[in-house]
């Protein structure tokens, strides 16, 4: 056993996806020491995946957005269960996140007058995507990527070190988030490459390592998507909130099993896409809900005209919110309207040029052509749902990005909760990771200067020590990946898409079972680069996140964005009222009922009453707002 | 409709190694990096490889497929002929750490090396504005997704491991290249610290880099040709060096 | 050792491990280009058999020497002596350095050869022979960098040989308004000379492509978006080219030796 590794910095950032970045530039920017901890190389995080763009009312493209307009699709989009203040923090703040990205390089397209390009997007009022082409969120990793290149090379001018105030560890997978005397204190992890272990002391923790997808059978999310931050957040004392909420992406790669999941990017649909089943039927005229039923064209003429004529008509029904046409796309196969291998047709190649599909869908033409042996321009894609992003997450002050009831605990990112409510708009993912991975770094740097920084006892370091050995301990007992495939057909079966009660029930149990034979994985091989190794831990981490999503959707006895109830169908004014809240006692997830904090006035009054009437109870809305 | 196929993957870290036959399952639709995690999952749970995303936009699963620098994900199974023995090892331009995976650390040190971006000090949040045509140029560039497979294939540096010190490679010639064109950035000097620091000149211009890269980026036509032309524009113009040589007689 | 051999690197013991034809396109380069350097090595001493009935070899044109056939120089201009140095000089020798060197220096015939000739690499992923390397950043190498000037001299050349083509329409008694297969030969060859050099690497740069803002020169960007089309096909013209050259020197050849007959359409 070699020695264990020790650092010290003021702030740790765990994750170094889009979210993670730009709360650690912030933090050093802030005059503190930062480390960033990634779990694959540096710029490989699921960020790149991110296609169409970052929502941002700059009002570039059409002059009539500003971010109230952005604030009351967000809230829609999210069935009013979003936490007002975050949406509203988000709403204004994100035009400022993406003009800096381009005074520190990034290269949007462009307008006519040379300003940055706008897209349309499902949910979203007007053209309000910032992108390129279709590889937005690379773009944004990197551009962030080569920030904090720059400012460790303007450490390396002054300290004579380019790894003097921030530095990135690659490659580290943190198992245990330590707190001493009910404080925040460090850190515990292994490097991937070599097995050998490595403490952190912090005062403060910025967790900001996106998803959960991989505890899932179908996804768009890639290995890393394992839920460990919510993990790291719930064993340290922190809560989740409406973990039931997953956002299935209607549209994912069906065709060959092998891609089976892989994002097929809204854009597709925004720049004229069509969806149709096996009949040759537009099928989301069917499909539109009463709430958003003067916002969208239920004929295909008047939807024709929209890419036209944007003002004086509605848009089309491919561009309603996800979960609806996630469930429109999954209703239309279960009646027998699918294709053969379970999906529906997606086409651009009947409505729009080839060159001009190549130049805006780049990546997507790539990859059904590379992946699929599609030509995107002279066919159809298949495509059906695919589980893509965890609206619940862990539970944060809105300003401060502070985890409740942690002291020097952050989150950002996809990690946290509560910004999308209980379905996110395409596009404000991106914006969401600039404007509260910023606060996270303020945050954290604001209670970093407040307080002392306490040590990491001994005690802790042999306990998080002990836990890593386990596996190796173990002999002859369970497989990680089988025990992970068992996991996510589960998941996949009982708490997808539709659910039910006592599906739910027979999920939780299982997921139980699961996890009391989780404790004797037992691993092959030595600790070097060793994926067994690796995913013994990621298991733990997606059991516990499989547990909350189940116990917080059999509490809650409706249908509302990403949370689809066979047999509670329609959405209840009552349930719009209340959070999950998911904590860890040691053994096993809590989720217990807290109100959701109420709209105060002057943003109550940006909403059309009668639009309000929709989701409220006729009591809150005679209260109109909260103060 | 699973058909067996026979893979060679080498296995071993930096002491020693070896190629190992193994046969394993694929299926219709497959790519060599499925059946690399079959492989994983059934017979060697131990394998060392990297991966992330699986459609080709991360870069993670960069190796070499019978000799040829690959993205694992991207390598269809139906491109070989039935029977065919596959090859599968890490990439040989960088030091071994475990199986399929190598230190790729270099890279992150050559990004290090050259200098970011600097962004007009009178335009302030939002005031930037540029034209499409000017951005092109810079946005192919910037398609990279860092697998490092031209960094990988380039001679300079796999043939030559001495050469590591001074020469940036292909990946980062497109990103000076990038910075060279971009429509606001200030720094001026970076044509001759390409060619003084970064090791322009190495390059033969063989072309192999634009052969392996998956964005389809054409490195050398588009960012490492007309580097060296621009090199040339500052350092080895006679009709500008005279220019250059009577501007500064007058002025003084 | 070193290279793919070095200690820290994975251990294996062959140069490449690559399944396909990989040596097939180096092996074809060098014959087809070692072909060529022979017999334009032969034409070019020959000093003889370059010019008949209006039909003058891009090998020998312009044709500077004293010792030229009256008819193949610019208007009998002569401005070298027969004997430089003492030596009795082809014509040929004289300005051969010129297309000579812009085809050396040229980027896509660099790539060709370096590959071919020089094996560094010999392909892509093969490891090359060379313990050491040191690209194009010393003497003699580093003259690569005059590929710019050899563009200039080459675009005179493309105006002689366009002027060349054009006599080319005249019959043996010296009146225009004639065609025969020669004119279409000289044609031809003109031609692909100036697509090669319009589609070159160099050309591309100085018409736009070292340019910061293409919104400000409008016209440029055209015509830079135009050569950059041509430039993708800049390895074709220059095979095109080479042969079209080839080929017109040796119809020529023929016909100045009495071998071919220079048909005449009209």
């Amino acid at each position: 056993m070699t020695e264990l590794e020790r650092y010290k910095y003021d702030v740790l950032v765990i994750g170094a996806g889009g979210a993670g970045l730009r709360a650690a530039v912030e933090a050093r920017e802030a005059g503190l020491r930062v480390a960033i901890i990634c779990k694959s190389l540096f710029g490989k995080a699921h960020t790149v995946m991110a296609e169409g763009g970052a929502a941002a009312s700059m009002g570039n493209v059409n002059s009539g957005d500003n971010w109230q307009v952005h604030f009351r699709d967000t809230m829609r989009g999210g069935k009013f269960l979003n936490h007002y203040r975050m949406a509203e923090l988000h709403a204004k703040e994100s035009p400022d996140r993406i003009y800096e990205l381009e005074m520190w390089g990034a290269l949007f397209d462009r307008t006519k007058e040379g300003k940055i390009s706008q897209r349309n997007f499902g949910g979203h009022e007007y053209p309000r995507l910032a992108h390129v082409g279709d590889r937005t969120g690379l773009e944004l990793i990197r551009t962030m990527q080569q920030k904090i290149v720059q400012l460790q090379q303007k450490d390396a001018r002054e300290y004579g070190d380019a790894q003097a105030n921030i530095r990135v560890f690659a490659e580290l997978t943190i198992t245990e988030i330590i707190k001493e005397s009910g404080k925040i204190a460090g850190a515990y992890g292994y490097w991937r490459e070599g097995g050998n272990e490595v403490l952190f002391e912090a005062p403060a923790v910025i967790i900001a390592t996106g998803g959960v997808g991989k505890t899932f059978k179908i996804t768009s999310n890639s290995w890393e998507g394992t839920g460990d931050g919510h993990a790291l957040a719930l064993k340290a004392g922190a809560n989740l909130v409406d973990m039931e909420f997953l956002q299935f992406h209607p549209t994912g790669m069906v065709w060959p099993p092998s891609v089976r999941g892989i994002l097929v990017t809204e854009s597709v649909r925004g720049e004229g896409g069509v969806l149709t089943n096996t009949l040759g039927e537009r099928f989301m005229f069917k499909y539109i809900p009463e709430v958003f039923k003067d916002k969208y064209a239920d004929n295909e003429e008047e939807a024709d005209r929209w890419y036209l004529d944007q003002d004086n008509n509605r848009r089309p029904p491919e561009l309603l919110p996800r979960d609806e046409v996630a469930r429109a796309i999954n209703s239309e196969v279960k009646a027998g309207r699918g294709t053969e291998h379970g999906g529906v047709f997606l086409d651009v190649s009947k409505r729009i040029p080839a060159e001009v599909i190549k130049k805006r869908l780049p990546s997507m033409w790539h990859q059904f052509y590379e992946l699929a042996g599609v030509d995107i321009t002279k066919e159809a894609m298949e495509v059906g749902p695919t589980c893509h992003y965890v609206m619940g997450g862990v539970e944060v002050e809105p300003d401060t990005a502070a985890a409740v009831g942690v002291p020097g605990l952050y989150a950002a990112g996809e990690v946290a909760g509560g910004m999308h409510g209980s379905n996110r708009l395409g596009g404000n993912s991106l914006s969401d990771l600039l404007v509260f991975g910023r606060r996270a770094g303020m945050g954290a740097a604001a209670y970093v200067k407040s307080v002392t920084a306490v040590a990491v006892s001994e005690a802790s370091v042999k306990a998080a020590a002990d836990r890593i050995q386990v596996p190796f301990t173990n002999s002859g007992g369970e497989n990680a990946y089988s025990l992970h495939q068992e996991l996510q057909e589960i998941t996949h079966n009982l708490v997808g898409i539709i659910r039910t009660g006592s599906e739910l029930k027979d999920a939780i149990a299982k997921i139980a079972d699961i996890r009391a034979r989780s404790k004797n994985v037992s691993v092959a091989g030595d600790r070097k680069f060793n994926p067994g190794f690796h995913l013994a831990f990621d298991l733990d981490n997606m059991l516990l996140v499989a547990e909350s999503t189940a116990k917080s959707a059999i509490e809650r006895e409706e249908s509302r964005g990403g949370h689809t109830r066979d047999d509670f169908p329609g959405m209840n004014d009552k349930w719009r009222q209340v959070n999950h809240i998911s904590s860890f006692n040691g053994q096993e997830v809590i989720v217990r009922q807290q109100a959701l904090p109420a709209i105060p006035k002057e943003l109550f009054d940006l909403f059309d009453i009668h639009e309000l009437e929709k989701y409220m109870t006729p009591e809150e809305i005679a209260k109109g707002g909260s103060n | 409709m699973a058909r067996k196929v026979n893979l060679r993957i080498w296995r071993g870290d930096s002491t020693s190694g070896s190629l190992q036959n193994v046969e394993v399952d694929a299926n219709e639709g497959e790519v060599v990096l499925d059946v690399i995690h079959r492989v994983q999952a059934t017979q060697m749970g131990d394998l060392a490889v990297r991966w992330n995303c699986k459609a080709g936009k991360c870069g993670s699963c960069s190796m070499e497929i019978n000799g040829k620098p690959r993205l694992a994900c991207m390598t269809r199974m139906s491109s070989f002929e039935e029977g065919e023995e596959i090859t599968v090892t890490p990439l040989r331009a960088f030091p071994v750490i475990k199986d399929l995976v190598t230190d790729v650390s270099f890279n992150y040190k050559k990004a290090l090396e050259i200098p970011a971006y600097e962004h007009p000090a009178d335009l302030g949040p939002g005031e930037a504005r540029m034209e499409q045509i000017d951005v092109e140029r810079s946005q192919e560039f910037r398609k990279c997704i860092e697998c490092f497979l031209c960094q990988d294939t380039c001679h300079v540096i796999r043939d030559h491991e001495e050469n590591k010190k001074s020469f940036a490679g292909p990946r980062f010639f497109i990103r000076i290249a990038e910075l060279d064109m971009h429509p606001l950035d200030m720094l001026k000097n970076r044509k001759r610290t390409a060619q003084e620091e970064h090791g322009l000149g190495m390059c033969n211009i063989t072309k192999c880099c634009t052969e392996v890269c998956p964005e389809h980026i054409r490195i050398t036509d588009n960012a490492i040709i007309p580097m060296k032309e621009r090199v040339v524009d500052v350092k080895y113009d006679p009709a500008r060096w005279l220019g250059s040589k009577i501007r500064r007689r007058e002025g003084s | 050792m070193s290279g793919v051999f070095s200690p820290s690197r994975a251990e294996i013991k062959e140069r490449t491990l690559r399944t396909d034809k990989w040596w097939l396109q180096p092996l074809a380069t060098f014959g087809v280009l070692f072909s060529f350097v022979i017999y334009a090595t032969f034409r070019a001493f020959e000093g003889a058999n370059y010019y008949a009935d209006h039909l003058i070899s891009p090998f020998y044109s312009p044709c500077l020497s004293e010792a030229c056939v009256p008819e193949a120089t610019i208007g009998g201009w002569t401005p070298i002596s027969a004997q430089v140095f003492n030596f009795a000089l082809s014509p040929a020798l004289i300005i051969l350095i010129f297309p000579l060197g812009f085809r050396m220096t040229c980027y896509y015939y660099r790539k060709a050869y370096y590959r071919a000739f020089w094996m560094s690499p010999p392909a892509c992923a093969v490891a090359e022979p060379h313990k050491k390397y040191t690209g194009e950043t010393r003497q003699p190498l580093i003259l690569q960098n005059a590929h710019r000037w050899f563009f200039y001299a080459g675009l005179i050349f493309n105006i002689i040989l366009t002027y060349d083509a054009i006599i080319s329409f005249k019959n043996k008694e010296g009146e225009w308004g004639h065609m025969s297969v020669g004119s279409l030969v000289l044609v031809f060859s003109t031609v692909m000379l100036w697509m090669y050099s319009l589609s070159c690497h160099t050309c591309r740069h100085t018409i736009g492509g070292r340019l910061k803002h293409f919104s400000k020169h409008p016209i440029r960007y055209k015509a830079w978006t135009t050569i950059s089309k041509l430039n993708h096909s800049h390895a074709l013209f220059a095979w095109i080219s080479l042969f079209g050259v080839a080929f017109a020197d040796i119809y020529v050849r023929q016909v100045a030796s009495g071998a071919w007959t220079n048909f005449y359409f009209f």
